[in-house]
C-alpha cells in the first residue's frame, strides 16, 4: 500500500519537475500520469497494490473537487458583474461541446459496437 | 455561553473542523444522490459545495480559513490524476483501436468548447477579461489558469469558471447524451472529459471504467490541445 502511494507521488514529483524545467503547457500531475502509464507499459501489468490504491483514490475523485468548488464564494463579486454572458456561455458551450464530441466519436467509432451499452444516468 | 465561544474559536482555528465539514457535506450529498436514484442534478459535488458555502457564509468564515482544513483533500487531486494511468492502461487496447476517431472527435470538441464560450460571451457583451477567463473553461484548472494568465485574463476567475463547467458537465452531460442517443461508452466518456475535465471524469468513472479511461485521456489531451489552439485563435480573431 505504502510503496504504491510512494510510487504515485514519485511520478507526480517527476511530472512537476519535467514540466517546470521544460516549460511544457501541461500540469505536473498529467505528466505524472503519462510517466506512470509508461512504467506500467514497460512492466506489462498493473501490480495489485498499485491497482488497489488507484481504485481507492479514483472511487472518491469527485470529493477532491469540493474544496476548489467552494472557492466560488470568494468570487461572487466578479461573477455578479458579467453574470448573464457567463451563465449563458457556460451552459451553452458545455452542452455544445458534449454534443459535438459525442456525436463525432459515435459516428467515427461505430465499428466496435460491442463497447456500447444501454443508456443510463452515466 | 463563554465556554461555547471558546470551543468555537479553538475549533475554527484548527484544520480538523473544515476537513470534517468537507467530508461530511460530500457524504450527505452522496446519500441524497443515492436516495434519489441518481438524479444528475443532485450531483454530490454540487450539493457539497452548496452546503459548505452556506455554512461558511452563515458562520462568517472566510474561504482562506476553510481552505486550511480542506487543502488536505485538495492535495489528493494530484495523486488521483496520476492514478488515472491505471484505468487508461487497463483499457488501452480499446483506446488504441479507436485512436484516429478519438483524436478527430477531441479536436472538434476542443474547438467547439473554445469557440462557443468566446462566441456566446462576446454576443452577450462580456468584458475582455471575462472572455479570456471563459475561453479555457473546459480545461483542467492548473492549465486553464496558466493559459488565461498568459493571454491577460483573470486566473482566479478562470478557476471558478472551470469548476462550474465541470459541475455543469457532470449534471447536464448524461441526460443530454441520452437525449441525443449516444450509448457508446467511449463516446460518452470522451465527451464528458473534453467538456468538463476531472469532474466529468469522476462522473464517467462511477458508471463505467471504459468511459472513465476515455474521459481521463480526453481531459489530458484537451488540456494540451487548448494550450496550443487558444492563443493562436485568440490572436487571429482579436
Amino acid at each position: 500500500m505504502l510503496s504504491a502511494l510512494t510510487l504515485i507521488l514519485c511520478c507526480q514529483l517527476a511530472g512537476e519537475l519535467i514540466t517546470r524545467f521544460a516549460g511544457l503547457p501541461v500540469p505536473g500531475p498529467v505528466a505524472g500520469m503519462v510517466i506512470l502509464f509508461t512504467l506500467l507499459a514497460i512492466k506489462g501489468s498493473v501490480p495489485d497494490d498499485i491497482g488497489a490504491v488507484a481504485d481507492t483514490l479514483l472511487r472518491h475523485l469527485a470529493l477532491l473537487f469540493v474544496p476548489a468548488g467552494v472557492g466560488v464564494m470568494a468570487h461572487m463579486g466578479l461573477l455578479g458583474q458579467d453574470w448573464l454572458p457567463i451563465s449563458v456561455a457556460l451552459v451553452g458551450s458545455t452542452l455544445a461541446t458534449i454534443a459535438v464530441t459525442a456525436l463525432v466519436m459515435n459516428r467515427l467509432a461505430r465499428a466496435g459496437s460491442s463497447d456500447s451499452a444501454e443508456a443510463d444516468n452515466g | 455561553m463563554g465556554k461555547l465561544t471558546d470551543v468555537w474559536v479553538y475549533l475554527s482555528a484548527s484544520p480538523l473542523m473544515f476537513l470534517t465539514l468537507t467530508l461530511a457535506a460530500f457524504q450527505a450529498g452522496t446519500w441524497l444522490y443515492d436516495r434519489s436514484g441518481h438524479k444528475p442534478f443532485l450531483n454530490p459535488v454540487l450539493t457539497a459545495v452548496i452546503v459548505v458555502v452556506g455554512l461558511l457564509t452563515l458562520s462568517g468564515t472566510s474561504y482562506e480559513t476553510y481552505f486550511e482544513g480542506a487543502q488536505f483533500v485538495h492535495f489528493l487531486l494530484g495523486p488521483a490524476t496520476v492514478a488515472l494511468a491505471i484505468p487508461l492502461y487497463r483499457q488501452f487496447d480499446r483506446v488504441r483501436r479507436s485512436a484516429l476517431a478519438l483524436i478527430t472527435s477531441l479536436l472538434c470538441g476542443s474547438l467547439t468548447a473554445i469557440g462557443s464560450a468566446i462566441g456566446l460571451g462576446w454576443v452577450l457583451g462580456a468584458s475582455r477579461e471575462t472572455l479570456l477567463s471563459l475561453a479555457p473553461k473546459s480545461v483542467t484548472a492548473p492549465v486553464a489558469m496558466g493559459i488565461t494568465e498568459q493571454l491577460g485574463g483573470l486566473p482566479s476567475l478562470t478557476a471558478v469558471l472551470v469548476i462550474l463547467t465541470g459541475i455543469l458537465g457532470a449534471v447536464l452531460g448524461p441526460p443530454l447524451l441520452n437525449l441525443i442517443g449516444v450509448k457508446d461508452w467511449r463516446a460518452r466518456g470522451l465527451a464528458l472529459g473534453t467538456a468538463s475535465h476531472g469532474i466529468g471524469t469522476a462522473r464517467a468513472l462511477q458508471v463505467n471504467e471504459l468511459a472513465g479511461a476515455f474521459s481521463g485521456l480526453a481531459m489530458g489531451l484537451n488540456a494540451l490541445a487548448t494550450a496550443i489552439l487558444l492563443p493562436i485563435l485568440w490572436r487571429l480573431f482579436f
